[in-house]
């Protein structure tokens, strides 16, 4: 089976130190980068995929020119190689350009298999996917807590997130799924992988690679970000230390007092 | 020209759900302000029930039969209605930010090339088109985007718009569906799990139990709260990661988002992604026996102590004043 794996460098959400710039776009450089969460969620589904089945898989990311030291961390997990769409033209890119240039790159790869992450934890637009499956004219199948392709049959099953529980949904491959915290958490990547990962091929495209008409002249983007703000903060309030039967009845109370109890 | 806001409709066991009343108010709301006028959308395999709900809030409703959704993923179907409508004049559109309504904001940009303003809480009307606000960054920051066309589409978050019903009720009319979009996957099985039931959104009160409960035995404490208190049990990704409880009960980032009169957060630490989640929350109460876990920073009671011994005393006291 052949994988394809879109990965999205963001800024690393553990180091708590995400901010905009003051164009209110994205201050790369405030943050260290990582791989997006859910598409690590992806990646690592993609290679016990390949673990089981046999193939391989490839990583797709649009990013600036140094996304390729974000690049090598998944291709230190186990892909085997990566293509890196980068343009000038591309920088502050919405989401309709995103989608169709990642979907022209993913129309010159064969795969049986295209998975991208249900959302990302910078923006969070949670569209991406969903478009480049619809650009491809393919089956989307969102949500996935579980994937579980039948090769000979050429169909794949995958469990849905629902407001319920979960629904069990199938397509035929070639399909797009997107990826959630669900499907476990990724490896670490081992010594091994990351010396692996140095020799990996990045292949890099650019616009003009990838055809024509895909990105608006002069970054006359769809959206723009006209304001930023602080986030709201909520005062504090009270801090109780007593033991536990005080700590109650003062809980009681502040609850009886609002009528929540 | 004049707007058209389009807001779609989401069914959830035969009825409307409450983010879909809240859509409905906001197209009809950005309407008003920009002197045009709003319209809603329904596709389901019985749409005439949920569309007489939605005409409560909206002039005109468009009920569309769709027996195709019964058994596949509704985002190609839904897409395809409202690519139809673009055509007919429509200039923005008004989707709940749930899967399915991301599914099917997604399907429309890469079919249309539309702009997407995604995730608003809120949105105005300001000069020729709308404005939303929306977190970003993992609840670090937050925006104030527009469109730089006439026309988009615009993702909601539940509970940033209170839904408001119109003066005076509007109408429905039937449609012929449309084909579908994109293939759509075949649903074969949907499968609900223990206590799913209660909606999370709905709840007046939650009571949240996190890494700290330790284990499932621990969720007794949790779970005894919560029927006391009237409430339904929530989790943090840690809790729900740890396979404690079930995906659909995470509150944050990556899960719903809850206002409950009451949040009750139990070995919570109250990490960014999570409030982002439950801030909005009447009134919040947490115990932990970190006196720096950053949920004091929005807690209105913050209680150091163990969870396993406040959460049992609790539970007595509630019980006590209840006479027994
Ligand atoms: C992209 C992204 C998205 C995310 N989305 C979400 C999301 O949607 N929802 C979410 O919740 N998280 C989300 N997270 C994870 C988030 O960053 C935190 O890791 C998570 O919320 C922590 O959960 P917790 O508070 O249960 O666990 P911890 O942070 O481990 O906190 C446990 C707390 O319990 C306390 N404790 C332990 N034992 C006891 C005891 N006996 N009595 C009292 N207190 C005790 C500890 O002092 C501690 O404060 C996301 C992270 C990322 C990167
Ligand atoms: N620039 C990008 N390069 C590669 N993949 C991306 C990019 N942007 C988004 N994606 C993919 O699309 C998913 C959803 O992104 P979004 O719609 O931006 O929240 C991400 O989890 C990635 O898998």
């Amino acid at each position: 089976m052949q994988i394809l794996v879109l990965t999205k460098p963001v800024p690393d959400p553990a180091a708590g130190a995400e901010r905009l710039g003051p164009d209110n776009r994205l201050d790369r450089a405030a943050s260290p980068t990582v791989v997006n969460g859910n598409d690590e969620y992806a990646l690592e589904a993609a290679l016990q995929l390949v673990e089981a089945h046999g193939g391989e898989v490839v990583i797709l990311t649009m990013a600036p020119a140094n996304g390729t030291e974000t690049m090598r961390k998944a291709l230190a997990l186990g892909a085997v190689r990566g293509i890196h769409v980068t343009d000038e033209a591309l920088a502050g890119a919405d989401l309709p350009t995103t989608i169709r240039v990642l979907a022209a790159a993913a129309a010159q790869e064969p795969f049986d298999l295209l998975l991208g992450g249900l959302d990302t934890s910078d923006g969070a637009g949670g569209a991406v996917t969903a478009g480049v499956a619809a650009c491809l004219g393919l089956p989307l199948l969102s949500a996935a807590a579980a994937i579980e392709p039948d090769p000979a049959a050429g169909r794949v099953r995958v469990r849905r997130l629902s407001a319920r529980g979960y629904d069990l949904i199938e397509a035929p491959m070639p399909a797009v799924i997107s990826c959630t915290q669900a499907l476990g958490a990724p490896r670490y990547p081992s010594l091994k992988g990351i010396m692996a990962a140095r020799s990996r091929q990045i292949a890099s495209r650019s616009l003009a690679d990838l055809g024509e008409g895909l990105a608006p002249a002069d970054g006359a983007w769809a959206t723009k970000v006209v304001a930023s703000e602080p986030p709201v903060t909520r005062a504090a309030g009270r801090t109780i230390t007593a033991a536990p039967a005080d700590a109650a009845r003062e809980i009681a109370d502040f609850l009886a007092d609002r009528r929540l109890i | 020209m004049p707007a058209l806001i389009l807001a779609v409709a989401e069914v959830a066991d035969g009825s409307l759900t409450r983010l879909s009343t809240e859509a409905a108010t906001l197209a009809r709301s950005l309407a008003e302000a920009s002197g045009g006028s709003a319209l809603g959308l329904v596709v389901d395999a019985a749409p005439a029930g949920p569309a007489a709900e939605l005409a409560a809030y909206l002039p005109r409703v468009l009920a569309v039969t769709s027996g195709a959704v019964a058994g596949q993923v509704p985002a190609p179907h839904v897409a395809a209605e409202v690519a139809r409508l673009l055509g007919e004049g429509v200039t923005h559109v008004v989707i709940g930010a749930t899967t399915d309504g991301r599914d099917i904001a997604g399907t429309l940009v890469g079919l249309t090339g539309l702009g997407l303003l995604a995730n608003a809480d809120e949105a105005a009307w300001e000069g020729d088109g709308p404005v939303t606000r929306s977190v970003v960054l993992g609840g670090r920051a937050v925006t104030r985007s527009r469109l730089t066309a006439g026309s988009g589409l615009i993702t909601l978050r539940p509970g940033g718009v209170p839904a408001v019903e119109a003066a005076a009720a509007g109408t429905v009319e039937p449609r012929e569906a449309a084909a579908p979009a994109v293939p759509a996957a075949t649903v074969l099985d949907r499968v609900a799990e223990a206590g799913s039931e209660v909606s999370l959104e709905d709840a007046r009160v939650v009571v949240v139990g996190g890494r700290g409960v330790g284990s499932p035995e621990g969720f007794a404490v949790v779970d005894e709260l919560a029927s006391l208190l009237g409430g339904v049990v929530g989790a943090t990704r840690a809790s729900v990661d740890a396979g404690w409880v079930p995906y659909a009960r995470q509150i944050g980032q990556t899960g719903r988002v809850v206002k409950p009169a009451l949040y009750l957060g139990l070995g919570v630490s109250g990490a960014m992604q999570h409030r982002v989640g439950m801030q909005g929350s009447e009134v919040i109460i947490a115990v932990n026996r970190d006196q720096d876990a950053p949920i004091a920073e929005v807690a209105d009671l913050f209680v150091i102590g163990d969870l396993f011994e406040v959460g049992p005393a609790l539970a007595a006291e509630v019980r006590a004043r209840r006479g027994g």
